[in-house]
């Protein structure tokens, strides 16, 4: 009984996560592409996607060392895109944190926007999961994303140096981090963030190692936070 | 965009970027338990992407590298009409592909 329930919540949650291969499959395509044409190997490319699997940081890193930025920068600037997993990470551990370690480590790899999203919302709405069928759900929502992230990252590579320049590629990496982060502007704690971020990192344009990104970062972090608290105070009266 | 890159420098930032965003996923759900986060802390890493993104955008949007730094106008409109279509429909494909049909269809316009 238990392992039919079990196998019914995994089929669920793979049913959940098959839409996202529409996006897993162009931007992984756009990576491997982006990434053979900065001058990685096909090896290179697929370890970094393996190891590292979180989309945003990857172009992230990618694009700032192609701007001759010290190596610390670049981690910090791509892990700080990432830093949002580590709020999922939280959120999903009243949820999870009573698997055994090795799942649970398996899942903090295969935490990304998409698994976090369609779980949260399950496990919201079926309280009386048990830890076993949460995973379950959890791995079917990866198992057709995952895969395909990788697949479309080889094909990218593979594909890469055939792309003609005309193609303006310099500009498609642009144009992908703001269609990810144009539908993320849900408040206006959210626009201000992004607006400050904008206008520090321009006026700092001038400061070198590309530190500017970190300091509109952290200001654009600051400001969200800071509007949060007064919309929410606003709010209360 | 054909510079190679120095192996060691990209090792580092593979290796480090893999270990650091496995640290970021897994120490809340492997080490810190079930214990909740002071609120302060959730409310900036609410913030993160949408502040370091844009941050890491907009110069390349406002002084293209491909123009040698001269601004674009079918750059700017580009990224102008994938920002208002992915706040609109909050569809990153649809976004995505409205900026890319702009680029494309500018530059050919215009080159």
């Amino acid at each position: 009984m238990t392992s039919t329930t079990v196998n019914s919540f995994f089929a669920k949650g793979f049913r959940d996560g098959l839409p996202f291969i529409l996006v897993a499959a162009p931007f992984g395509t756009l990576f491997g592409v982006l990434a053979t044409e900065a001058g990685l190997t096909l090896f290179e490319t697929m370890v970094f996607t393996f190891t590292v699997f979180a989309g945003a940081a990857q172009f992230t890193a990618l694009q700032l060392m192609q701007q001759d930025t010290p190596t610390l920068i670049v981690l910090v600037s791509a892990l700080a895109v990432n830093l949002r997993v580590a709020m999922y990470s939280a959120s999903l551990t009243p949820y999870l944190g009573a698997a055994p370690l090795w799942q649970r480590a398996l899942a903090a790899y295969f935490t990304v926007d998409q698994s976090y999203a369609c779980s949260v919302v399950q496990f919201e709405t079926e309280p009386r999961m048990t830890v076993h069928q949460r995973m379950a759900y959890f791995f079917g929502v990866v198992a057709p994303l995952a895969p395909t992230w990788y697949a479309a990252t080889f094909a990218g590579a593979a594909l890469g140096k055939t792309i003609p320049e005309s193609w303006a590629l310099d500009f498609v990496l642009p144009i992908a981090f703001i269609a990810m982060v144009a539908p993320m502007l849900r408040t206006r704690a959210h626009l201000i963030a992004a607006a400050v971020s904008v206008v520090v990192v321009l006026l700092g344009a001038g400061i070198p190692h590309n530190l500017g990104l970190i300091l509109a970062g952290l200001a654009g972090m600051i400001a969200g936070a800071c509007a949060e608290t007064v919309i929410e105070g606003r709010a209360a009266e | 965009m054909n510079a190679q890159f120095d192996p060691v420098t990209l090792w580092t930032v593979i290796i480090g970027m893999a270990v650091g965003s496995f640290a970021l996923r897994f120490v809340f759900i492997g080490l810190v338990g079930d214990r909740p986060l002071p609120a302060w802390i959730l409310r900036h890493l609410r913030y993160t992407a949408v502040a370091i993104i844009p941050a890491l955008v907009a110069p390349l949007v406002v002084w293209p590298p491909a123009t040698g730094g001269a601004p674009d106008t079918a750059r700017l409109a580009a990224a102008l009409v994938t920002a208002a279509t992915g706040y609109a429909t909050r569809n990153v494909l649809a976004a995505m592909f409205a900026g890319a049909g702009t680029l494309w269809a500018l530059l050919y316009l215009t080159g």
